[in-house]
């Protein structure tokens, strides 16, 4: 997701300022995605030049932004696209593993050790952020990421399983 | 530091297997302070509900010392050692094992009862015991009106009723989905935030783990590491 579509999603319950998207999207983001309102502006000014949004003033001066028909499109299409990241996924974890085995499958069960440990203290902390966090999005972030963390862990679990069996340690 | 409540001290366990000697612990050392939630992870086999049964005194280690507040149970009488295994520690396993002909109060009386505690005490404590597990009332349900995560609540109650402060946990979400598991493990984690209570919990599932102050990682026996909860503040 670009700010682009989130401010683009925030607009379809309707009209909204600038100050406003940018609390909304902070809270409907579980505060993961701390914005400036400048980049709010300055997005809200490209949505403008794209004929996605329009821009009225209100009195007071006050900006206020609304979807067009090619906005409600756009925002369409985003809903619909997939939500995934193109193969391969290259993350840190994944190939700071496979490189050890590879170079030094020895040193591979240390290195899927360490690794797990302090994942495992990530998932502590996100553990504790679900209990302390009354709030809905924030607490669903921490869900999202302990949920990842098992699924790392479980394939850490299979990498060492795997490198046992064949006998590399 | 706070002295442990748990102490294992450079413990081997083998076990006959057949004509082969089976090491389930090797070397192994570890202190657990008075109101800790431990968790114990590692594969199937890896000694992870051998170490249960030493803290319980249920298995007597091969070398080694086992401490409970700092009492030697290699140097206690079969009696003492009972008495250990009554008054302090309760278990939790995967199969609840209530009795299924007595109500949920009956089933958390009955070990005080054996115990010598009188009927009306060990209803008393049985009571504050499944209100501080949360169980709904009324509490003279039989195991088969209650959920899972119900049932679940009544074997901690069990557990945890009376003077008991250490709690023995074997996979005890093992029977439950999720959300149920997330609860029980909750649960247990107020136990020893609130009152104290010392949990040793083995689990597979790193979700639930990760509700301990502290994971400890076995393999073959040993502990390959461990890791500790953030210190959060406010």
């Amino acid at each position: 997701m670009s700010v682009r579509d989130g401010l683009l999603a925030l607009l379809h319950r309707g009209p909204r300022h600038g100050y406003q998207l940018k609390s909304e999207f902070e809270a409907a983001t579980g505060k993961v995605w701390p914005l400036n309102v400048g980049q709010v502006y300055t997005t809200l000014d490209r949505l403008e030049r794209d004929g996605l949004v329009v821009m009225a003033e209100r009195d007071g001066g006050q900006k206020e932004f609304s979807l067009t028909a090619d906005g409600r499109e756009a925002l369409g299409r985003w809903w619909d696209a997939q939500a995934a990241d193109a193969p391969p996924p290259r993350d840190e974890l994944l190939l700071k593993v496979l490189v050890a085995i590879e170079v030094d499958p020895a040193r591979a069960v240390d290195v899927i050790t360490s690794q797990r440990t302090a994942l495992f203290e990530r998932l502590q902390g996100f553990r504790r952020a679900t209990r302390t966090n009354g709030d809905l999005a924030a607490s669903l972030v921490a869900e999202a990421l302990i949920a990842r963390a098992e699924a790392d862990l479980r394939w850490l679990d299979s990498c060492e399983d795997r490198l046992r069996a064949e006998g590399a340690t | 530091m706070t002295d442990p409540i748990l102490r294992f001290t450079d413990i081997v366990k083998t076990f006959r297997q057949g004509p082969e000697e089976v090491r389930a612990i090797a070397d192994l050392s570890l202190d657990v302070a008075p109101g800790e939630l431990v968790a114990i992870m590692g594969p199937s086999g890896c000694g992870k509900s051998t170490l249960l049964h030493l803290a319980g005194a249920l298995e007597e280690p091969t070398a080694g010392h086992v401490l409970v507040d700092g009492v030697d149970l290699g140097g206690m009488s079969h009696k003492e050692r009972s008495q250990l295994r009554r008054r302090r520690v309760g278990y939790v396993f995967q199969r609840l094992n209530l009795l299924p002909s007595l109500t949920a109060l009956e089933n958390v009386m009955l070990p005080l009862e054996l115990d010598g505690t009188s009927t009306g005490e060990a209803r008393r404590m049985a009571s504050e015991a499944l209100d501080r597990v949360e169980l709904p009332k009324p509490h003279d349900r039989h195991p088969d009106e209650l959920s899972g995560g119900q049932q679940q609540r009544v074997a901690i109650a069990r557990a945890i009723a009376g003077s008991r402060d250490i709690v023995l946990a074997d996979e005890p979400t093992g029977a439950l989905d999720i959300a149920s598991g997330d609860r029980i493990v909750d649960l247990l984690a107020q136990l020893c935030a609130e009152r104290g209570t010392t949990i040793l919990l083995v689990t597979h599932e790193p979700r639930f783990a990760s509700w301990a102050d502290r994971v400890v990682f076995l393999r073959d026996g040993r502990i390959v590491d461990e890791s500790r909860a953030p210190v959060t503040i406010g």
